[in-house]
């Protein structure tokens, strides 16, 4: 791994100021961004560590929306956000125990993995982005995998979720990486449900518009089981083919509904 | 730059670069060996210890980011007369450990498991086990050796 500078501001202010140099990076569990380093992926010449932070960490709920600090990890939101209880099921359920006392919300969807589990979470919820500068609906935040409507040296500070009236994950997992080889996240709301898949797309988690439309009148797994998932663009590799992954949406989908 | 920080009890500085992993740190300026590197791609769990006592994997951890925290390795585990602790004597008992390489990390995670969950059903046991991987044993054994330590009956575990 290439050296670099570490430091560690205990705000905001002084992150964003420290993120100015060029080639910094933020820093938050490094559950990602060490392993990149190592194979030298990836070589900024200063990391801003936001885990001194106070505000950055913890979980509000307040009303129907439940507040998650950018660099919360894991195991707190499993552990704190019982107000949202597929959320903190989906968290229980990432990595390992170790990653999940070190790997944070912030670093997930600043990521946007094209498995990982969280960016699921807050498209189907609909949920808000708050960075240092702006609030950015999860509609128009993920923008392919690994792409981001983040700039550079902009920082997720929070992630609002409208809390549903039901909702369930299912993540059929990849053994060897804990990753979800494909992951459905179904949410209900007084006004529609919405359906997110991560782990199945060439262009990263998305919403499955027709299942949503199927299920916002009839919510059960029924409803979906005339429909078909194209496979064109779905990922192939030797864990699973595409059909196998378009396959796997509409079941995990029926799963989901049913658990709800 | 010098980094001090709390291990098993004791103040313990040295010196690190910003790359200098938890683990590197451990191992070749504190000369606290006991903590394995097996994969150094953030798998296989050998690596685990505890920071603030929280289970980590120190191969995915840099020692700058433990400066000032309370770290907990394997080398703080056996009882204050050197005899092995209640998960250690368990692993021994229950053949959980054949060469032994996994054994710090899982002894770890064992541990951070038992302060949370003091009875921990067999399923439990293996969720919590998911970061750590054993080339030997086929886990069984450390199930097993978990399960005893808890002070639970340990039945003969089905294979899965
Ligand atoms: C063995 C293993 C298994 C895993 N399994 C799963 C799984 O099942 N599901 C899953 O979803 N994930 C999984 N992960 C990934 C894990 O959840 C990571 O923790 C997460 O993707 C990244 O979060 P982090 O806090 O570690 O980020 P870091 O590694 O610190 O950072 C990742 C990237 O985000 C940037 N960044 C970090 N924080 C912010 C912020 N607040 N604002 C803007 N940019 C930021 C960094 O600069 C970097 O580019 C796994 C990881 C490992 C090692
Ligand atoms: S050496 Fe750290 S996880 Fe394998
Ligand atoms: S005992 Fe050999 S790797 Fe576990």
């Amino acid at each position: 791994m290439y050296n670099f500078e570490f430091v560690k501001p205990s705000s905001v202010e002084e992150a964003i100021a420290a993120l100015k140099e060029e080639d910094a990076q933020p820093l938050s569990g490094g559950q990602t961004l060490i392993p990149t380093m190592k194979q030298r992926l990836n070589q900024p010449s200063k990391l801003v560590s936001l885990l001194g932070i106070a505000e950055l960490n913890g979980v509000s709920a307040e009303g129907s929306t439940v507040t998650i600090g950018g660099a919360t990890p894991h195991a707190v939101v499993a552990a704190d956000a019982s107000a949202y209880p597929a959320l903190a099921a989906l968290a229980s359920n990432i990595g390992d125990p170790a990653v999940r006392n070190r790997g944070t919300i912030g670093g997930s969807l600043a990521n946007n993995d094209p498995a990982a589990c969280y960016p699921a979470a807050a498209l189907a919820s609909g949920a808000t982005i708050v960075t240092n500068s702006r609030e950015i609906a999860a509609d128009d935040y993920f923008q392919g995998m690994f792409t981001t409507a983040l700039d550079e040296g902009e920082i997720i500070t929070g992630v609002k979720f409208p809390v549903p009236e039901a909702a369930n994950y299912q993540k059929f997992e990849q053994p060897a990486s804990r990753f979800a080889l494909t992951g459905v996240f179904v949410a209900k709301y007084a006004d529609g449900v919405r359906v997110a898949v991560t782990g199945a797309s060439n262009d990263g988690v998305f919403r499955w518009t027709e299942a949503e439309e199927a299920l916002s009148g009839n919510f059960s797994a029924d409803a979906i089981s005339g429909l078909t998932v194209d496979a064109s663009d779905m990922i192939s590799d030797l864990h699973g083919t595409a059909e196998y992954r378009a396959n796997l949406v509409k079941v995990l989908t029926g799963r989901a509904v049913a658990a709800c | 730059m010098k980094v001090t920080m709390t291990v098993n009890g004791k103040s313990m500085s040295g010196d690190a670069e910003g790359r200098t992993l938890l683990s590197t740190f451990l191992r070749e300026e504190l000369g606290l060996t006991g903590t394995h590197i097996g994969c150094d791609t953030s798998q296989c769990g050998a690596c685990t210890v505890h920071v603030n006592g929280k289970q980590v994997k120190s191969c995915t951890m840099f020692a700058a980011e433990a400066d000032g925290a309370e770290v907990a390795t394997i080398e703080g585990q056996a009882n204050a007369d050197g005899s092995l602790n209640v998960i250690q004597q368990a692993f021994q008992d229950h053949h959980g450990l054949q060469c032994g390489f996994c054994t710090p990390g899982m002894v770890m995670a064992a541990a951070s498991l038992l302060e949370q969950n003091p009875k921990p059903t067999e399923a439990d046991i293996r969720h919590h086990l998911e970061g750590n991987i054993c080339r030997c044993t086929g886990y069984h054994n450390i199930v097993k050796a978990i399960l005893a330590a808890s002070g639970q009956e340990v039945p003969a575990v089905a294979a899965e």
